[in-house]
C-alpha cells in the first residue's frame, strides 16, 4: 500500500508542492472558468434544445446585419490580443507597456458594449421584445437577448476588473500574477463570444 | 517544474470577537458555523415534516395551537390543500440544501479538509467567510417566504414548470416562488465559493508527504463532492434564471403553447417544461452523490477506528467514487422516465443507472469488509456508520426498482419513490452527519459526547427510521401517490390507512428522537468529559493537533506525511495504531 517516503515527496502529487506548478489563486481561476464556461453551456444547450424542437428558426441575415456584427467581433478579439501583450510585458516588467495595453484592452471592452447597445436598440426599434418578434418564433428573441445580456455584463465585469487591475498596477499593487488572472478571464469572456457568434448568428 | 506552496505561519495577533466567531475566516470557526446553521435549518425543516405527517395521519382535523403558530396556511387549525404543498416543498429545499449540505459538506469539509490535509487554513479564507455569509441572508430568505402573500414556494423542491413558472397557478407561485429562487441563486453562489475552495485546498495545500493516495476517504469523498457541485450547479443556476424571466419577463423558455389557467389562455408559446427538468435533474442527480459519498466518507474514517484494522480496499474505493461521480453526470433522465421521452434514451439513462449500482456495491462490499475480523467496539459513532451500511444497502436496492423505466412506470410519483430517496438523500447522509458529530465532536469542541444518551439515540433513530421509510416502499408499492395531502378519499387505499397511522406515529417518534441528540450535544459542550488530542486513538491527521486546534492549526511547523491514513494494529509497532506522522525510523514501515 505505500511506497517508500522518498518517493511520494519527489513526487509532483506527494504534497507539500503544486501539482500543476500553479499557485492556488492561478488554480482557482481555472476551476471558476469552468464552471462559468458551464453556465454558458447551460443557456446554449438550452438555446439549442429549444431551436431543435421549434419547427422554423427567423432567417439570420434578414435579421442581423452581419458585418456590423464581424466588426464587433474583431473588435472584442483584438483585445484579447492587447491583453496578451498586456501580460507578456507584466512578466517582463514592463510597466508603461501592461498599462497602455491595458487602457487599450478597456477601450476595446467599451466599444464592444456600445456596439451591442447599439445593435440591441435597433432590434428593439424594430419591434423585438423577450417574449415577441416580428420574426415569427418569440423563442428567438428570448435566447438572444438572454445569452447576449448575459455575455455583455460579462465583459462589463471584465471591463471593472481591467480598470481595477490597471488602477492598482500603475500604483504598483498589483502583481503580474494578477494581470495575468485577469488576462485569463478576459480571454475566457471573448472565447464565449466565438461560441454566441457562430451559435446565433452564423448558424 | 512545481512551484512549492508558501503557508506562512499564522501569526497569533489577538482578535476581537467579531473576528473570531462571527465574520471569521478562521476554517474551523467557519465549519462550526455552517455546522450550527445547518442544525438550526435542522430544527425547522423537521418540525415541517411532523406537520406533514400530521396532516397525512388526521387530514382535516383541527389543530388550535397550529393555527395560532400558521395564520394563514392553517385558518381555525385546519390545514388548507396548498399549505400542505409549501410544507413539502420547503422540507424538501431545506433539507437537501440547507441542512444536508450545510452540516456535511459545507461544515464537515471546511472543519476537516485542512486539518486532515495537514494544512493552515483554505487556500482562500475570504472567499471562505463569505461563502458562509452569502448564505446566510438566503436562510433568511427561504424562512421569511413562509410570511409573503400566498406563502412560501409549493411546486415542489424539483420546482416543475407551469407550477413554478405561472404566477396564479397556486397560491405558493406568487412571490414564494421568487423568494425560493432568490435564495436558491444566493445558495449556489455560496457552494460554488466553497466547491472552488475545496478543490483548490485538496489539490495544492496537502502537507508533504500527503499525496492524494495517502488521503483520508473523508477527503476523497468531500473532494469528488466539491468536483461534482462545480459541475453540475451551473445548470440550475442557467435554469434558475431563465425561470425568473418566465415568472416576471413574460419570456416562455419552459411554458409551452396553449396553456390554459383558470379558464384563461396563456399568451406564451414555443417553450417546453421539459426543458427545466433536464436542466434540473442535471443538477439534481450529482446533488444527490454530492450529499452521499462524504456520508460513506465517514463511515470509511469512522469504521477502521472501531475495528483497529485498516480498511479494506482503499485503492479500489477511490477508483469506485470515479466510476459514480462520472456516471452520476449522465444518468439525470432517470427521474423523467414518464415524462415523455424516446424509449431508446430511457433505455441509454437505464442502463447508466444501472452500471451505477457496480462501483456503489463495491465501495458498500468494501464498507462491510471493513468490518471482518475487526476488534468492534460499538460506539455511538461507530453504531452510526454501521447505520449509514445499512441504510446504503437498504436504499440502493430500491433504486434498482426505480432505475428500470418497466419498473418506474409504476412506481413513478408513489410513496416508493419517497421512501427510496429518503433512505438515501435522508437516510445515509443524516446518519452520515451523526457519525461524524459523534467522531469529530472531541476535536471540535474539547469534550466527549455522552455515550449512553449516543447510544439511545442511535436505536430510537434507527428503528422507526426503517419503520418510516421501509413502510414507504409498501405504500408506494400499493399505489399511494406522493405529495397528496389526503388519502382518506380513495376506496384503492384503504386496506393501507393502518399502515399509514403506523407511519406517521413512526415519524414522531424519529422526531422526537432528535431532541435527545440536541439535548446531548448542548449538555456535552459544557459538561462533557475532556477529550484530549486523541481520544479514539485515530491515525489521520487532525487527530495529532490539540482539541480544539488552535488558530493555524499545526503551530511552528508543518506536519509531515510517511504513511496512507488507516494504519491500524501493525504488526511490531508499539502501539495498535501509528499515526499517519510517524516515520519509517520511529515505527514500522508497511509493504
Amino acid at each position: 500500500m505505500l511506497k517508500a517516503t522518498h518517493d511520494v515527496t519527489q513526487s509532483s502529487w506527494g504534497g507539500g508542492i503544486s501539482p500543476f506548478a500553479v499557485g492556488w489563486n492561478k488554480l482557482m481561476m481555472w476551476l471558476f472558468i469552468i464552471t462559468d464556461g458551464l453556465l454558458f453551456a447551460g443557456f446554449l444547450a438550452s438555446y439549442g434544445f429549444a431551436r431543435l424542437s421549434s419547427s422554423q428558426w427567423p432567417d439570420q441575415l434578414e435579421v442581423f446585419h452581419l458585418w456590423f456584427i464581424a466588426l464587433m467581433t474583431f473588435i472584442l478579439i483584438s483585445s484579447s490580443a492587447t491583453m496578451a501583450t498586456a501580460v507578456r510585458g507584466a512578466e517582463r516588467g514592463h510597466r508603461a507597456t501592461v498599462l497602455r495595453f491595458l487602457l487599450l484592452t478597456i477601450v476595446g471592452g467599451l466599444v464592444f458594449l456600445g456596439m451591442q447597445a447599439y445593435e440591441w436598440t435597433t432590434l428593439i426599434r424594430e419591434g423585438a421584445r423577450l417574449y415577441s418578434n416580428p420574426w415569427g418564433v418569440p423563442q428567438f428573441t428570448g435566447y438572444f437577448f438572454l445569452t447576449t445580456g448575459f455575455h455583455g455584463s460579462h465583459v462589463f465585469t471584465g471591463v471593472l476588473i481591467l480598470s481595477i487591475t490597471a488602477v492598482r498596477w500603475k500604483k504598483g499593487l498589483s502583481s503580474a500574477e494578477g494581470v495575468e488572472l485577469t488576462g485569463l478571464y478576459w480571454h475566457f469572456v471573448d472565447l464565449v463570444w466565438v461560441f454566441i457568434f457562430t451559435l446565433f448568428y452564423l448558424i | 517544474m512545481a512551484s512549492t506552496v508558501q503557508q506562512e505561519p499564522v501569526t497569533h495577533r489577538k482578535q476581537g470577537f467579531i473576528r473570531r466567531y462571527i465574520f471569521s475566516t478562521d476554517h474551523k470557526i467557519i465549519g462550526i458555523q455552517y455546522f450550527l446553521t445547518g442544525m438550526v435549518m435542522a430544527v425547522i425543516a423537521g418540525f415541517l415534516a411532523m406537520l406533514i405527517r400530521l396532516q397525512l395521519a388526521w387530514p382535516g382535523e383541527k389543530w388550535e395551537f397550529l393555527g395560532a403558530l400558521f395564520p394563514a396556511g392553517m385558518e381555525d387549525g385546519i390545514m388548507k390543500p396548498e399549505f400542505y404543498l409549501s410544507l413539502v416543498t420547503m422540507h424538501g429545499t431545506l433539507m437537501v440544501f440547507f441542512v444536508v449540505s450545510f452540516a456535511l459538506v459545507s461544515g464537515f469539509g471546511n472543519y476537516l479538509i485542512p486539518l486532515q490535509i495537514g494544512a493552515r487554513d483554505m487556500a482562500f479564507p475570504f472567499l471562505n467567510m463569505l461563502s458562509y455569509w452569502v448564505v446566510v441572508p438566503a436562510c433568511i430568505i427561504m424562512l421569511v417566504s413562509f410570511l409573503v402573500e400566498g406563502g412560501a414556494a409549493a411546486s415542489g423542491w424539483t420546482a416543475y414548470p407551469p407550477l413554478s413558472a405561472v404566477k396564479e397557478a397556486i397560491p405558493g407561485s406568487q412571490w414564494g416562488q421568487t423568494l425560493w429562487l432568490l435564495a436558491m441563486a444566493l445558495f449556489i453562489v455560496s457552494f460554488t465559493m466553497g466547491g472552488l475552495n475545496f478543490v483548490t485546498t485538496v489539490l495544492n495545500l496537502r502537507a508533504a508527504g500527503m499525496s492524494m493516495r495517502r488521503l483520508p476517504l473523508m477527503v476523497w469523498t468531500l473532494f469528488i463532492a466539491a468536483v461534482l457541485g462545480l459541475l453540475a450547479f451551473p445548470a440550475l443556476t442557467a435554469a434558475a434564471v431563465m425561470l425568473l424571466f418566465d415568472r416576471h419577463f413574460d419570456t416562455s423558455f419552459f411554458l409551452p403553447s396553449g396553456l390554459f389557467f383558470g379558464n384563461k389562455l396563456l399568451p406564451n408559446e414555443g417553450g417546453t417544461p421539459l426543458l427545466w427538468q433536464h436542466l434540473f435533474w442535471f443538477l439534481g442527480h450529482p446533488e444527490v452523490y454530492v450529499l452521499v459519498l462524504p456520508a460513506l466518507g465517514a463511515a470509511f474514517d469512522i469504521l477502521p477506528c472501531f475495528t483497529r484494522k485498516p480498511i479494506f480496499g482503499y485503492r479500489i474505493t477511490i477508483y469506485s467514487l470515479y466510476a459514480i461521480g462520472f456516471l452520476s453526470m449522465i444518468v439525470w433522465g432517470h427521474h423523467m422516465f414518464v415524462s415523455g421521452m424516446n424509449p431508446y434514451v430511457g433505455e441509454f439513462f437505464s442502463i447508466g443507472t444501472m452500471a451505477i449500482t457496480v462501483p456503489f456495491a463495491v465501495v458498500g462490499v468494501n464498507l462491510i469488509a471493513s468490518l471482518w475480523g475487526g476488534a468492534i467496539r460499538l460506539t455511538s459513532p461507530m453504531l452510526f456508520a454501521v447505520g449509514v451500511i445499512a441504510l446504503v444497502g437498504t436504499g440502493g436496492l430500491g433504486g434498482i426498482f426505480l432505475g428500470n423505466p418497466t419498473a418506474d412506470i409504476q412506481l413513478h410519483d408513489t410513496y416508493f419513490v419517497v421512501g427510496h430517496f429518503h433512505f438515501m438523500i435522508g437516510g445515509v447522509t443524516l446518519f452520515g452527519i451523526f457519525a461524524g458529530t459523534y467522531y469529530w465532536f472531541p476535536k471540535m469542541f474539547g469534550r466527549l459526547m455522552n455515550e449512553k444518551l449516543g447510544k439511545l439515540h442511535f436505536w430510537l433513530t434507527l428503528l422507526p427510521f426503517y419503520a418510516v421509510f421501509f413502510g414507504q416502499h409498501f405504500q408506494g408499492l400499493g399505489g399511494t401517490p406522493r405529495r397528496y395531502y389526503s388519502f382518506t378519499k380513495f376506496t384503492f387505499l384503504e386496506s393501507l390507512q393502518g399502515l399509514n397511522l403506523f407511519i406517521s406515529i413512526s415519524a414522531f417518534v424519529l422526531g422526537a428522537a432528535q431532541l435527545i441528540f440536541l439535548l446531548n450535544f448542548f449538555w456535552s459542550l459544557i459538561k462533557g468529559a475532556k477529550a484530549g488530542d486523541n481520544p479514539w486513538r485515530a491515525t489521520t491527521l487532525e487527530w495529532a493537533v490539540p482539541s480544539p486546534p488552535p488558530h493555524g492549526n499545526w503551530g511552528e511547523k508543518l506536519p509531515v506525511v510517511y504513511r496512507w491514513p488507516y494504519e491500524y494494529s501493525l504488526e511490531g509497532a508499539p502501539e495498535d495504531y501509528t499515526p499517519q506522522t510517524v516515520s519509517p525510523e520511529e515505527g514500522q514501515v508497511t509493504t
